[in-house]
This record gives C-alpha cells, sequence and structure tokens, in this order.
C-alpha cells in the first residue's frame, strides 16, 4: 500500500533518515516506534508529500508521491490519505460539525449537498459526537478535539490513515480511549495505518507491524511479539524506558 | 597566535557569508512566494465567501481606528498649517493645505501603517499559529492548497481595503480639519473649501490611490508571507509578527519616498 524506497532526508548538516526503506501492507496498522528526534514525523510527511527527500522514492497505492511535478498532482494522491495530527489540527474557526465538513466541500466529489449532510451526520453518530456537533474546538476537551480529527481524516473514506503521534499528551484513560477508537474504526472502515508512537508498549495493542527507528534507520521490524521478546540491546533499551544502554539520550 | 586570529577571521567570515546567504535566501523565498500568490489568484473555485470575511476583518474592523486617526490627524493639520501660512499672511491656504497634505500623503501612509500594525499583525500571528499547530500541514494533507485557501483571500483583500480605507481616511481628516480650522480658528468656511477645491486635481487623487494600492500590496505581501514562514513555538509567532510589522512599515516608507518622485514627475 505504501514503499518508502531508500529515502534519504537531511535538515541542513542533521541526517535525519538515511536509506529508510519501508513495506507497508494492504489493511494491517504498521507502526513505526522511536526516540524523539528521531524522524518518525518527517517520515510521515514525506507519505504525505508535505516534504520532499533528497533522494530515493515514497510510493502510495502505487503512485510516486515524491516525482509528482505539481501540487495537483499530489493532491490527487493525497486523496488516498486521512491524517490525524498530534494536535489534532482542527480550524479554529469552524465548527465541529463544519470542521467534518470541509474535506468534502473541499474536495468536491461529492456535488450533492444533501449527501454530504448526511456523510458528516453519520460520522459524528459512530463516533459519538453529535452532541458537540456546534461546538468550537476550543470548547471541547483534548480527547474530544482528537475524536473530531478522526471523524475528519475517515469521513473521506480514505485508504490509508495516518496517525501522528495519537495519545501525546494525553491522560492514560483519555489514551486509552484513542486506542480503542482506532481499533474500532480500523474494524469498521477497514483503512491501511501508520501510527507514529513513542509510547511502548501501550502501541502495541493496535499494531500488526512495528518499525524502530534509529540514527537515520530501521534497526528492527517486526510483530509486537518480536519487540517483547527480542535480545537487541536497543529496542528493549527503548522498549523499558531505561536510562542506561547503548542509545544515547539527546 | 597568528593561527588563532586567522581561525576567528575565517569563523567571521563565514557567518558574515552565512548571514548574506541567509538574506539572498530569504528573499527569492518571499518572491516565490509572491508569484505563488499571483498565479493563485485566478485559479478556481474562487471562493468568493472568504474574501468576504477577510475584507471584512481588515477593513470594516480596522474602520474606527482609521476615522479616529483621520480626524485627529486632519485637526492637527488645520493648527498646524493655520500657524504657518498666518507667517505669510495666507491662511486662506489653510484649506488647500490640509486636503493636498492628505490626499498626496499623510492618507496613504498614515493608513498603511495603522492597517499594518492593526490588521497586519494580526493576518501573521493568525496564519503563523495555524503553522505551529499543524492546521496548514492539515489543509495540505485534505489536498487543499494553502496559499490559494488561506493566503489569497488575504492579499486579495487588502488590496481593495486599502485604498477604500484611504479614502475614509482624507475624507474623515478633511472634516477633522474644517471643524477644526472654521469652528475654532475662525477660517472662513467659503474660503476653507473654495482653495481646497481649486487646490486639489484628479491628479493629487490617482497620486494617493496609486500609493495606498502599492501599500495594500506590500501589506498583504509580508504579513502573509511572515506568518506562511513563522518559527517554531511561541517564540516563532512573536518573532514573525514583529518582524512583519517592521518590514512592511518600512517599506511603505521606502517605497513612499521613492513612489513620490516618480508620481510626481509622471503628473507634473
Amino acid at each position: 500500500m505504501i514503499s518508502v524506497v531508500n529515502v534519504h532526508k537531511r535538515f541542513g548538516s542533521q541526517v535525519v533518515l538515511d536509506g529508510v526503506s519501508l513495506e507497508i501492507e494492504k489493511g494491517k496498522t504498521t507502526t513505526i516506534v522511536g526516540p524523539s528526534g528521531v524522524g518518525k514525523s518527517v517520515l510521515l510527511k514525506l507519505i504525505m508529500g508535505i516534504l520532499n527527500p533528497e533522494k530515493g522514492e515514497v510510493f502510495v497505492c502505487g503512485e510516486n508521491i515524491t516525482k509528482a511535478e505539481t501540487e495537483h498532482e499530489r493532491n490527487l494522491i493525497r486523496r488516498h490519505l486521512g491524517v490525524l495530527f498530534q494536535s489534532a489540527a482542527l480550524f479554529d474557526s469552524l465548527t465541529v460539525y463544519d470542521n467534518v465538513l470541509f474535506p468534502l466541500v473541499e474536495r468536491g466529489e461529492i456535488k450533492c449537498r444533501e449527501e454530504m449532510h448526511r456523510m458528516v451526520e453519520e460520522m459524528l453518530y459512530s463516533l459519538s459526537l453529535e452532541d458537540h456537533a456546534l461546538s468550537y474546538p476550543e470548547e471541547i476537551s483534548i480527547g474530544m478535539r482528537k475524536r473530531v480529527g478522526m471523524a475528519r481524516a475517515l469521513v473521506t473514506k480514505p485508504d490509508i490513515l495516518l496517525f501522528d503521534e495519537p495519545n501525546t499528551g494525553l491522560d492514560p484513560l483519555v489514551g486509552q480511549e484513542v486506542y480503542d477508537l482506532i481499533a474500532e474504526s480500523k474494524e469498521k472502515w477497514g483503512f491501511t495505518g501508520v501510527v507514529i508512537s513513542h509510547e511502548l508498549p501501550e502501541v502495541f495493542q493496535v499494531s500488526d507491524t512495528v518499525v524502530m527507528l534509529l540514527r537515520g534507520n530501521i534497526v528492527m521490524q517486526g510483530s509486537p511479539e518480536d519487540f517483547i521478546n527480542t535480545d537487541n540491546a536497543e529496542v528493549q533499551q527503548f522498549l523499558y524506558g531505561r536510562t542506561d544502554g547503548p542509545i544515547r539520550i539527546q | 597566535m597568528v593561527a588563532i586570529a586567522v581561525s576567528h577571521l575565517v569563523a567571521s567570515t563565514e557567518r558574515f557569508g552565512s548571514f548574506l546567504v541567509d538574506i539572498a535566501e530569504g528573499f527569492g523565498k518571499a518572491w516565490i512566494f509572491l508569484f505563488k500568490i499571483l498565479l493563485s489568484i485566478f485559479k478556481l473555485p474562487l471562493r468568493l465567501h472568504l474574501l468576504l470575511v477577510q475584507l471584512y476583518q481588515i477593513g470594516v474592523n480596522s474602520s474606527l481606528v482609521i476615522a479616529l486617526i483621520a480626524g485627529f490627524t486632519g485637526a492637527v493639520l488645520a493648527v498646524q498649517g493655520e500657524y504657518t501660512l498666518s507667517k505669510f499672511g495666507a491662511t486662506a491656504f489653510t484649506g488647500s493645505a490640509v486636503a493636498l497634505s492628505l490626499i498626496r500623503e499623510l492618507g496613504p501612509v498614515l493608513t498603511a501603517l495603522m492597517v499594518i500594525g492593526r490588521a497586519g499583525s494580526a493576518i501573521t500571528a493568525e496564519v503563523g499559529i495555524m503553522r505551529i499547530t499543524e492546521q496548514i500541514d492539515a489543509l495540505r494533507s485534505m489536498a487543499v492548497d494553502p496559499i490559494k485557501y488561506l493566503m489569497v483571500p488575504r492579499f486579495v483583500a487588502g488590496l481593495i481595503a486599502m485604498p477604500l480605507l484611504c479614502a475614509m481616511f482624507i475624507v474623515i481628516g478633511i472634516g477633522g480639519g474644517y471643524v477644526v480650522g472654521v469652528g475654532l480658528l475662525g477660517l472662513s468656511s467659503g474660503t476653507f473649501m473654495s482653495q481646497m477645491i481649486h487646490a486639489v486635481g484628479l491628479t493629487d487623487v490617482y497620486s494617493g490611490f496609486i500609493k495606498s494600492l502599492v501599500f495594500g500590496f506590500i501589506f498583504g505581501w509580508v504579513s502573509c508571507y511572515k506568518g506562511y514562514t513563522c518559527g517554531f513555538g511561541a517564540v516563532g509567532v512573536n518573532k514573525a509578527t514583529t518582524q512583519s510589522v517592521v518590514t512592511a512599515s518600512v517599506a511603505v516608507l521606502v517605497v513612499d519616498y521613492f513612489l513620490t518622485s516618480i508620481l510626481t514627475r509622471v503628473f507634473l
């Protein structure tokens, strides 16, 4: 579904990704983990086509987003994607209802306004947001905002849903609620998921495959069980949050 | 000792070179950004509702402060004009002095500075916060061009609102000058008005209009660019907003000199 082929990305003199290659299977949820600043969000932005690599290619549903020459071409590929941002990234000036309606109106694929409103209402009901439809983002809790972000990402029925640190800054209860939401939504809408996280081992509950990034490259890829049972000292150190070990804390 | 001096010299040269490269790069990026906005203006959909919202934010919301400044500027001009002209026994020309100063110079410049301070800083802060809270990335991820969706309505609204606010400034300023000149300083109403009508020509109005249009262009370009390229966090927004107001205000005053020189020759 997504192929990342030998991707290199640097910012100034700092090498962030150094030849990363990754295959993300259709219908599965792949979680990319690693310490802060290791390039997880950069990888996500490369998949979205918001950043371009210095070298390498990214294919989304078979289409090369790095080689798209115009923003219009990139936008056509982005239609396969939905994104739940770390802060939910809701538009402050729009109500919950209008935030969810926004991608439908802007994409212009559905011409019938009644159809669009029906889709938004359905999505709000599915995610238990109907009572907050007329609230503004500032009036609802962060957990609820994530829910709205999810509704906005799902309303266009994307093939792939990207989650950028979906429960960073949330308390354990709300964090678990977000994981439950991801699992329920995946079951209901059947998308391919890519989760960026450093919340281990909690994120394993929504993961089919886990990929760990370190020093600009993949140090381990496998199932959550493989990660729990591995002897890899770096993975062990990161998994159990030990300060002593081969990974230097920056 | 020599080696240390050489290494200091090399480091200083590198810093200076890097500073120059940064300036050149920033300048180039600002022009590319402007080019993208200009290209996007005529792309469909036009999104007129967003333009109306921005016209309200920039135009209507600035009108009260513009009216206040304009009234007092006209009043001060009348007092100063009457004082200066009285030294030459020419107080009858107070009306023309007030009107010409406002139409040719103070109207466009003060309107631009006020709009930059009020609406320009607001645009930079708003877009900057959208940048750091990933709302701009969210737009792009939803296949919506942020230049077209966010920047074009603000840029075009600036172009439309600035001449209108300037016209309002001039009218209210002349009104303020009339009230003080005729009402308080005892100038003749007929002389004030007739000298003003006699002295002001269409070329003066064109000159003021062209200036306000150019200042509207600078206002939109700088405030949108600084917000769009805002750095990280609260410090980034703070820096972008300050830079936006300072850059646009300085640009207006510098461009004003050259425009005045050119327009004075063109309309002579």
